[in-house]
């Protein structure tokens, strides 16, 4: 019974995926090393770790919408992988504490070349309301190389997503 | 005030909370009459006094400390929230160990003094909780005097990665072992496999079968405590808003419930109907959410898909009528900072989230595989929930019928009449029901507090006090009651806030939980609860 219920939900709910929005590229922070090759090859099927270094859980809210039907991230070819060993990018959040800096480091050594990072939030790009303390290394660059950094508190999905794009479209 | 045929010395600080000092020696037997009457001890924390003089504390609320440390505890009892303090002696601050009549007490009196150098006398685990290898064990965040030569510059964490051992202060956590021949340990995290919050779990197993779960948590420890202090009023209600970004305007209110409690300001009532609209929009979206990912955990996507379209209408219209998603920073002292001026939308959009959420449960009623993975998994029996203290939407899934909002209300929940939904099953399941049962009834309250709304003024002014000011804020968020308690200082600035989640009472719940479950069901039961890593790692 389960299934006929299912099928019938599915036909009349129809497809609510939106259109992908533009690369954002006025949050590059810096010019990327991209060549034409690799980014063929790449073209936009991407994989993302995401690490939450700290956050108060904000920003992994608009995460999770992204894998939503609206914005139907896989759709685009885009997903989110279970270890930074199989990713092109890390996607991360918060002010990094002081009590996850070093699995921070690993997970960016872990992680293969080409690699790009995205900082999400106001707390990645510039430490936001927690700042820097005893207990916060606050923004991720002071911890990692990051590449594009995406404010907001925190960046709805699609300011978000073009974040993400700008990140592995090069500087084109 | 009487607990428990006993007399203690609490005065009312607000509706339905009481506020006390007792004596150190004193804590045990309060902890037991409220024990023995069915309350439950829902936080603990201290503060460091040794910078205000006794005789400046003759103002509004404040209870009399002065010159040491001091522990404070909220219980919950009949009459309501009870808020009593103690002082401790500078030389050797400490206090009796509460965990073996309230064991959710432990991993806060471990927080306690790893953040302020106050010790649980008698504690049988007294294993740091908070610090990992950020701060030295003899240095303690949250005194006045506390040192910031101590921490490492930031250059340091520029530089390469460090090697283990090198980590200041060491890392080392001694985890419990299960010994004999055939069990293994499995570490998950800090960083885990989904888009989740970091924190580290240690199983040990036989085959598939959990027999132990130990968490260490932490990870997230950001100094929001430490943030606070010197903050400006209308500061700290972006701050508390940021404790836990899922349960914004629970602690937003929460905050600025303490601090107008704190400087006497009287909130007009269409601000308190706003506020309660608000948490109400964030208990459905978050059950939404969650609901989808239950259905998601059982490999049902299409439960996912279904829920988080709800979800993101509902966000959508919420950033429509007020400006953001989530709602941050709506709350604010005195009131709120976006009103509602056409409510058909938010009426429109109850009207079909209803038969949508009730068709996607027949289809969550119906589907085999999703009763079989979540019936009898994850189980926490009424009387466990009850001796360990499990509390908010959890705690309702087995059997612990508490909810700010019916028993405690304050406005304009007491003009309201919630209805409380309770499960005896505990398992999985049941706190999928509770969460449909709760997205139906908060669906009812919207449409009340959109019709019933009041005209008039959005905020009040907060006028500082002049001497130092106290207040606690207690509010039933999605996931279980928020407490958030508050000291305003002379210089009208913040001195000491204290934010409470109910995760913390929660966590230890969720190693029960896991016991004599297969390990490929417990990110099902982790969801099921959906605790927050942010608001107990502070």
């Amino acid at each position: 019974m389960a299934t006929h219920l299912i099928l019938k939900k599915i036909f009349k709910t129809g497809i609510v995926s939106e259109p992908a929005p533009a690369p954002g590229d006025g949050m590059r922070t810096r010019m990327q090393e991209l060549q034409a090759d690799i980014l063929k090859v790449f073209g936009r099927a991407l994989a993302i770790r995401h690490v939450d270094a700290g956050s108060c859980n904000g920003c992994e809210l608009e995460i999770h919408a992204l894998n939503g039907p609206q914005y139907n991230i896989e759709g685009l070819g885009i997903k989110f992988a279970a270890s930074p060993r199989h990713v092109d990018v890390l996607l991360v959040t918060g002010p990094v504490s002081r009590n996850l800096e070093t699995a921070l480091k690993r997970t960016y050594d872990a992680t293969p070349e080409p690699k790009w990072v995205v900082a999400m939030g106001d707390c990645g790009c510039n430490g936001g309301i927690f700042g820097e303390s005893y207990a916060s290394c606050g923004k991720i660059s002071n911890v990692i190389p990051v590449d594009v950094e995406v404010p907001g508190c925190p960046p709805d999905p699609v300011t978000l997503l073009q974040g993400i794009l700008a990140a592995v479209s090069g500087g084109r | 005030m009487k607990i428990a045929d006993q007399n203690w010395n609490l005065g009312p600080l607000g509706r339905h909370i009481w506020r006390g000092r007792i004596g150190a020696a004193e804590l045990s037997a309060f902890a037991r009459s409220v024990k023995d009457e069915g309350g439950q001890l829902i936080a603990l924390w201290g503060s460091d006094d040794r910078h205000l003089a006794p005789l400046s504390l003759e103002g509004r609320g404040a209870g009399g400390e002065g010159g040491g440390f001091s522990i404070h505890a909220a219980f919950i009892t009949a009459a309501g929230l009870a808020w009593v303090s103690a002082e401790l002696s500078v030389e050797t601050p400490a206090y009796p160990d509460l965990a073996v009549i309230f064991p959710q007490a432990c991993r806060m009196q471990r927080a306690a003094y790893d953040l302020l150098g106050i010790r649980a006398e008698g504690a049988v685990d007294d294993r740091k909780w908070l610090r990992h290898g950020a701060w030295s064990a003899e240095s303690f965040p949250l005194r006045k005097d506390f040192s910031s030569e101590v921490v490492r510059e930031l250059e340091a964490c520029r530089s390469q990665l460090p090697p283990l051992t090198s980590i200041p202060g060491g890392d080392a956590y001694p985890f419990i072992r299960v010994e004999g021949d055939g069990p293994h340990e499995i570490p998950v995290g800090p960083i885990h496999a989904g888009v989740i919050e970091p924190g580290h779990f240690r199983f040990s197993i036989i085959g598939d079968r959990v027999l132990k779960l130990e968490q260490r948590l932490g990870y997230t420890h950001k100094g929001t405590e430490k943030r606070f202090e010197g903050m400006d009023l209308t500061t700290g209600a972006k701050l508390a808003g940021r404790v836990s970004g899922d349960s914004h305007s629970a602690y937003a209110w929460a905050y600025c419930m303490a601090v107008e409690t704190a400087t006497g300001c009287e909130v007009p009532e269409r601000a308190l109907w706003l506020r309660a609209l608000f948490l109400e929009i964030e208990r459905i979206a978050n059950h939404l959410g969650d609901l989808g990912y239950l259905g998601n955990d059982v490999a049902l996507s299409f439960g996912f898909m279904q829920f988080w379209r709800l979800k993101e209408d509902l966000l959508r219209l919420t950033q429509r009528l007020f400006g953001h998603r989530y709602l941050f920073d709506r709350i604010v002292p005195g009131g709120v900072a976006a009103d509602l001026t056409d409510g058909s939308e938010l009426l429109a959009l109850a009207d079909r989230l209803e038969p949508e959420v009730q068709e996607l449960k027949a289809i969550y009623d119906e589907h085999a595989t999703l009763q079989d993975r979540m019936a009898n998994t994850g189980i926490v029996a009424p009387s466990l929930a009850a001796r360990l203290g499990l509390t908010g939407m959890a705690g309702r899934a087995s059997a612990q019928a508490w909810d700010a909002r019916v028993q405690f209300p304050q406005p304009p929940y007491d003009r309201l009449e919630v209805n409380m939904s309770t499960h005896r099953r505990g398992d999985v399941l049941a706190r999928a029901e509770v969460r449909f049962a709760e997205v139906y009834e908060s669906l009812r309250l919207i449409r009340e507090l959109v019709r019933g709304m009041p005209a008039g003024d959005l905020c009040a002014e907060v006028r500082l006090p002049e001497t130092v000011a106290e207040g606690i804020g207690w509010v039933e968020g999605w996931r279980g009651e928020i407490v958030v308690a508050v000291r305003i200082g002379a210089d009208g600035r913040l001195d000491r806030v204290h934010p409470h989640d109910p995760s913390w009472q929660n966590w230890p719940l969720l190693e029960v939980g896991i016991l004599g479950n297969i390990v490929p069901d417990f990110p099902l039961i982790n969801k099921s609860f959906n605790l927050s890593y942010s608001g107990q790692d502070l």
